[in-house]
């Protein structure tokens, strides 16, 4: 039955303890610690929202990059493709442009050649025919004094002639 | 600062026994010249049911320990209003409860050696140890006590207005101010370390604050009304917890049955009652007198449903008392049970009694284990009922 008669003296105290203390607590204390949990916590999420934020924008700015660096690859490709095209052409133009002009030459070559040959056959066929006239005149001069004469100096002659064509 | 505060405290706590002990010894001479036959407890036989009686009821003196035939316990202050005035004393003149304090017509205590004749008494005071008003402080009549010795209960002419500082007022007291430290300490620390990580004690207790805030105030009574509660959830929450908790601490300053008092239970349940009333709307009462839904002929001639509904807005308070009264009371006697079990079995043999300690010590660490669980679970159901009914109480209607 003591067990559940409640005292008058603790209920007095109870009431009047707890009523200061709720009133203590609720005034300074729970405020506090309530508006203090409520910043922290719009500061969290805030700062969320922000992170989420900062990785969406590098996000954006890497595939920008990428892109950039893509077309950048692209170009030095394409310039690439272009110089070896035109040194390939190059190359090309100046073999037909040298064999053109070899030819040239040898053909000059020969026509030089060629006409140097026939004036020397010229001279040598004026040559000759001076000694031709010269060996004729000298015959028939001293076929005018002595056969045998004359027959020894034809073959002095020919010898004289042979020797000097050789 | 939580270390030094602790030690001090702690000082205080070895002074505060130091003073008691020799209070104790003064009074052992007061006993030797006592007129009254006190029976020391030494050649009772143990008793299992009175032993967890006294340890679980409120008490006016704080028994610490009992080697031998002496009683270390701290005396409290009796603080009674006789005829609109304030007559005060030490519970240690009752003699650990044995002898009655009698006073004159001027309202001072006569002393056992001057006590030589009835005519200058006014009125007696004594506690009871048996029927209605046990371990109460009851008037008594001087006549029948000193000249026929007759037992004091039978001499019990009523109840005094007693404001007694009680073995349950301290621990209340005690209580209050670890809650009022902590909350302090915590708040402090919430200013200084603005919107940076909680630490310390701050970060231990920031879960509990967050579950009450969120799943127990918010989830009951709403977004917007919440926080007007917050501050009443959260203090009875902590109120409640931490008094169990210091309850199960089997010495001094703790032990003291103070949630498993009805009184204190009685007391939290009627602010919660209180508050509901207070704040609640007319969407509340017509619920209760015009219940919506309900079939005409339970209103009607007979007013079924509105008898129902008003006796749910009492039974309600007197559910959340008797449940956090019953739920600790019953730890404590449980406890306590196996515990005594070992003196029951010491007194039949004491080999016995050792052999019985392993189990019974293995029992009550089970106990102690399941009345924390208890301690949390029985804080958070009060909480969470009173914040229903104060969400029953603020609810909009709405179709």
């Amino acid at each position: 039955m003591e067990l559940v008669s409640p005292g008058l003296g603790l209920i007095f105290w109870m009431t009047l303890s707890f009523a200061i203390v709720l009133f203590l607590l609720s005034k300074y204390a729970w405020p506090l610690i309530l508006n203090s949990l409520k910043e922290r916590e719009t500061e969290i999420a805030n700062s969320l929202e922000a992170a989420r934020q900062a990785r969406k924008d590098i996000q954006n700015l890497q595939a920008h990059n990428e892109d950039l660096l893509k077309e950048a690859r692209n170009e030095r490709e394409e310039l690439l493709r272009e110089a070896r095209q035109l040194k390939d052409d190059l190359i090309l133009k100046a073999k037909s442009q040298a064999e053109i002009e070899a030819k040239q030459i040898v053909e000059n070559a020969k026509a030089l050649i060629e006409q140097e040959k026939t004036v020397a056959l010229s001279q040598l066929k004026n040559q000759v025919a001076d000694l031709s006239i010269e060996i004729a005149e000298r015959l028939l001069k001293s076929e005018l004094s002595a056969d045998k004469k004359q027959k020894e100096l034809v073959e002095k002659l020919i010898g004289e002639a042979k020797h000097q064509l050789n | 600062m939580i270390i030094r505060s602790a030690r001090l405290f702690f000082f205080a706590f070895l002074f505060f026994i130091a003073s008691s002990i020799s209070a104790q010894h003064s009074n052992g001479e007061e006993e030797n010249t006592s007129a009254t036959n006190t029976t020391t407890a030494h050649n009772e036989k143990f008793n299992a049911g009175k032993m967890i009686m006294d340890h679980i009821i409120d008490s006016y003196e704080w028994h610490i320990l009992t080697y031998g035939e002496k009683h270390l316990s701290i005396p409290l202050p009796i603080l009674i209003l006789h005829e609109r005035k304030l007559v005060s004393f030490m519970s240690s003149a009752f003699q650990h409860g044995h002898s009655p304090v009698f006073f004159d017509h001027s309202f001072d205590r006569i002393l056992p050696e001057n006590l030589n004749s009835t005519e200058n008494i006014a009125f007696g005071l004594a506690i009871m140890h048996e029927g209605k008003h046990k371990s109460k402080i009851a008037y008594i009549k001087a006549d029948d006590y000193l000249l026929h010795h007759t037992i004091v209960e039978n001499t019990e002419v009523g109840m005094p207005y007693d404001f007694s500082i009680t073995k349950n007022v301290v621990s209340l007291w005690v209580g209050l101010l670890i809650i009022l430290w902590l909350f302090f300490c915590v708040a402090r620390t919430y200013k200084t370390r603005q919107g940076m990580a909680p630490k310390g004690i701050q970060s231990a207790l920031e879960p509990f604050i967050v579950f009450i805030r969120d799943d127990i105030a918010k989830s009951s009574i709403g977004e917007h009304k919440h926080e007007k509660y917050l501050p009443f959830l959260l203090t009875i929450f902590f109120f409640i917890f931490i008094n169990n908790i210091v309850g199960l601490v089997p010495f001094f300053p703790g032990g003291a049955n103070l949630t498993g008092n009805i009184a204190v239970t009685m007391v939290l349940a009627l602010f919660t009652f209180f508050i509901t009333l207070i704040n609640s709307n007319k969407n509340y009462w017509k619920h209760i007198f015009n219940t919506p839904g309900v079939p005409w002929w339970l209103k009607f001639p007979l007013p079924l449903m509105p008898i129902v509904e008003v006796l749910g807005v009492f039974t309600k308070p007197f559910v959340l008392m008797v449940r956090l009264f019953a739920n600790i009371t019953a730890g404590h006697i449980v406890t306590l049970g196996f515990i005594s079990l070992i003196f029951i079995f010491g007194n039949i043999n004491v080999g016995l009694g050792y052999g019985v300690s392993v189990i019974s010590v293995a029992f009550a660490i089970f106990l102690a284990f399941l009345e924390l669980l208890v301690a949390l679970i029985q804080a958070y159901v009060f909480t969470l009922l009173s914040a229903l009914y104060f969400g029953m109480a603020t609810e909009e209607h709405h179709e």
